[in-house]
């Protein structure tokens, strides 16, 4: 016995030792390596695809944020008229707090939820509920996402127009520039990014 | 185009890929296995690490290795979480909490990646970066050099030896895995995915609001994530963030690195015992059972009226992304919960009661169609020696696979095998249904709150790692309970798994008769898929009765 004991611990150096010589290689050379790639390449796309407006940075056009009525630089929790709307996030466009509702699809609090969306968004938008699109009721997955529906943003067209004093033929054709169809044309859906959407609006008006 | 048209085009691109990949990848991987020079590079491994690179191992030896390794694994993990707040890159976050830290050390080393943290507000970068990660790598590559070993055991004759765990381990991760993750880290950057070290900073948004920037070395992470079937999200969205996951494009690529590795390794299996008809047997039952699976949940899912909360929105979009749909979170929700990855593009809990139910069916599979790198593989190479027993019985005749005689001591850790991740699954959920303060950490009510449970336990065992991730796991007994289960559900089957291929190791091949059931054609096929489908019903039923069943009867 007195001999398997050191074996044992042998055993483990070696083990330790590789698993060290193992995190060198893919814990530090490995991501080091794909960052000065990355960066050297992609800078843009590797540092958060950030947008900016009058050079100040206000936002990405990956991560959705909330476009509520401000009040004293405060969140009213009102949606602001002027702006195209997003999807609802279960963390409050928070990106420090990504995910998603988890409710289930039976769950009366979900059923309730979105009922409620769909008559409030309905009024806001003048629409009939029944053509409300599914994404404009529903929290997305990781509480970020910058995209809605082409049929959600054709919804919220007149509504925008009127608030701003805008054409609404104006306000259709940036919908159209911010469309984008599905990548390779065929993989994952159409969308309308609505970050790089309201921040057009914003240089237009 | 409309969305079936674009659907379908989504699919066969995906199968396209894949098939184009099945023999290089595996024939790759058979020559990385198989006996060869060394690497300058690996040879300063071996020679820093003190072990033998030309020592081959007895079974216990290569297991008491791949345990070393693993327990070590743990034990630096776990430190590293505990010391995180004294080390670089920390960006502000604080020592992670005891049984967190537990939980997600056993979680990473056991390819499970099951997640009781927020990663953007748990985990500073150089945790992520140098010990997470890293486990992402080794850990693939430990399910890799297990199946290898098994395979030895059937080609090699009379011999007590199958093969290093070292080299095995070194070669996968040097010449397989960090060049691939490398190539599709830099593919995912130009999709958008973030790669830099910057922390938590704060903006102004368009209408004047605050928001909290995040920043981290993710495509290298996430590439990793994928191709290693791990699955643990550098954040709490996992591939839903947009970081990690940013178009309908880095969407496919991350589906099909999931599935790369696994898919290929029935060639490589084809390859080394000498007969390509083998893996391509192995790999129809894998495709058959991935495609159902496919259908099932697509289908499932885009039937909103299945549920009341899909009815009333008019399409089942809660935790989905825009940018995705239903058709590509469907496609990914399959194919993540039939391999061990656990990655999520979209949220399970809120799926369909069916959807729901299949991600579960799919794991209690036990992640064999096609499964976690390596571990998919062996997994159905035990269920198709339970395949070759029964039709062994049925006709009275001493079943033999690949020229093997499987005797009852084969039988004996064939059964076990079938038998220890169950148990797990189904006392662990007793248990936690039993006691009133865990049950009470489920998210929704009714049914559709047992099956939060049960899939908590369903994915540690099996390593899968995905969650209905309404329920509360963070508590002490939750991270304790699920992170032994995940233990468990990892080395009990790995032990198995390698006396099995010392046993056959021993063996001298007999020849093959008239008598000898081909193990190659539609006839085995189908009877190991039957096999697979029986085994796990028989096991599971009133579990799932219980949940799933009950409430899409509701």
């Amino acid at each position: 016995m007195s001999r398997t004991v050191p074996a044992a611990i042998r055993n483990h150096l070696a083990a330790l030792r590789i698993l060290l010589l193992l995190t060198v290689i893919t814990g530090i050379i490995y991501p080091l390596a794909v960052t000065g790639v990355a960066q050297a390449a992609f800078s843009h796309k590797a540092n958060g695809s950030l947008v900016k407006d009058n050079g100040h940075v206000v936002g990405s056009s990956l991560i959705g944020q909330s476009f509520d009525l401000m009040k004293n630089g405060k969140d009213t929790g009102h949606p602001d008229p002027k702006f195209f709307q997003p999807r609802f996030s279960a963390g409050g466009y928070d990106p420090t707090a990504s995910g998603a509702s988890n409710l289930g699809p039976n769950n009366p609090d979900l059923i309730k939820s979105i009922k409620d969306r769909k008559a409030a968004i309905a009024a806001f938008d003048g629409v009939n509920p029944k053509d409300v699109p599914a994404d404009a009721v529903t929290a997305s997955g990781s509480g970020l996402d910058p995209d809605i529906s082409r049929a959600y943003a054709d919804e919220q067209v007149d509504r925008v127009a009127k608030a701003r004093g805008l054409d609404p033929a104006a306000v259709a054709k940036l919908v159209a520039q911010n469309t984008h169809s599905r990548s390779l044309g065929f993989l994952g859906e159409r969308y309308v990014n609505v970050v790089q959407l309201n921040l057009a609006l914003t240089k237009t008006a | 185009m409309n969305g079936t048209l674009a659907g379908w085009l989504q699919i066969i691109a995906l199968v396209g890929a894949l098939a184009l990949t099945y023999r290089p990848l595996g024939d790759y991987m058979a020559r990385i296995l198989n006996p060869g020079k060394h690497l300058a590079v690996e040879r300063g491994i071996y020679k820093l690490g003190g072990v033998d690179a030309e020592a081959d191992q007895r079974w216990p030896v290569y297991l008491r290795s791949v345990l070393a390794f693993s327990v070590v694994s743990v034990l630096f993990l776990y430190a590293f979480q505990r010391l995180q707040n004294h080390l670089l890159l920390a960006i502000g976050m604080k020592a992670v909490a005891p049984a967190t830290a537990f939980n997600t050390a056993a979680s990473f080393v056991t390819n499970t990646n099951w997640q009781s943290y927020s990663g953007e507000t748990t985990m500073g970068h150089l945790v992520q970066m140098a010990g997470l990660a890293v486990q992402n790598f080794v850990s693939a590559a430990v399910g890799i050099a297990v199946v290898a070993a098994l395979i030895r055991g059937f080609t090699r004759k009379r011999t007590d030896r199958i093969g290093n765990f070292w080299v095995d381990l070194t070669r996968i991760v040097v010449r397989l895995l960090v060049p691939m993750a490398f190539v599709f880290a830099i593919i995912l950057v130009a999709t958008g995915a973030i790669q830099n070290f910057h922390g938590i900073h704060d903006i102004s948004t368009i209408v004047g609001d605050k928001q909290s920037i995040t920043g981290g070395p993710v495509a290298s992470q996430e590439a990793i994530k994928e191709l290693g079937t791990n699955g643990g999200g550098f954040y709490n969205a996992n591939s839903a963030h947009p970081f990690e996951n940013p178009t309908g494009f880095s969407n496919l690529i991350e589906i099909y690195l999931l599935l790369a590795i696994s898919f290929s390794l029935p060639r490589t299996f084809g390859r080394m015992v000498g007969d390509n008809r083998q893996g391509y047997a192995i790999l129809a039952v894998m495709g058959l059972i991935w495609a159902a699976s496919v259908a099932l949940i697509t289908v499932n899912e885009l039937h909103s009226v299945s549920s009341s909360a899909g009815h009333a929105a008019g399409g089942m979009l809660e935790g989905k992304e825009q940018r995705f749909g239903v058709w590509a979170s469907a496609l990914f929700a399959a194919s993540t919960t039939l391999t061990s990855t656990g990655a999520v593009n979209s949220f399970h809990d809120s799926f369909s009661p069916g959807g729901g139910g299949l991600t579960i069916f799919n794991m209690m599979l036990g992640e064999i169609a096609p499964g976690g790198t390596g571990s998919g593989l062996y997994g159905i190479l035990v269920l198709a020696i339970i395949t070759v027993f029964v039709a062994g019985l049925m006709v009275g005749r001493t079943p033999e696979y690949l020229g093997k005689k499987l005797t009852g001591r084969e039988m004996k850790f064939a059964s076990l095998y079938i038998l220890a991740t169950p148990a797990v699954v189904l006392i662990g959920s007793g248990l936690a249904m039993s006691l009133k303060g865990e049950r009470a950490n489920m998210l929704n009510s009714g049914p559709h709150g047992f099956s939060e449970v049960l899939y908590a336990f369903t994915s540690a065992a099996n390593n899968n790692g995905s969650a209905f991730a309404g329920i509360t796991v963070t508590s002490n007994w939750w991270n304790t309970a699920l992170g032994l289960a995940m233990l468990l559900g990892r080395f009990l089957p790995m032990i198995f798994v390698l006396a099995l291929a010392g046993s056959l190791a021993r063996q001298q091949p007999v020849p093959i008769t008239t008598g000898t059931l081909p193990t190659h054609r539609p006839q085995f096929v189908g009877l190991l898929t039957a096999v697979v489908l029986i085994v796990v019903g028989l096991t599971y039923f009133p579990a799932l009765a219980l949940g799933p069943l009950a409430e899409g009867l509701h």
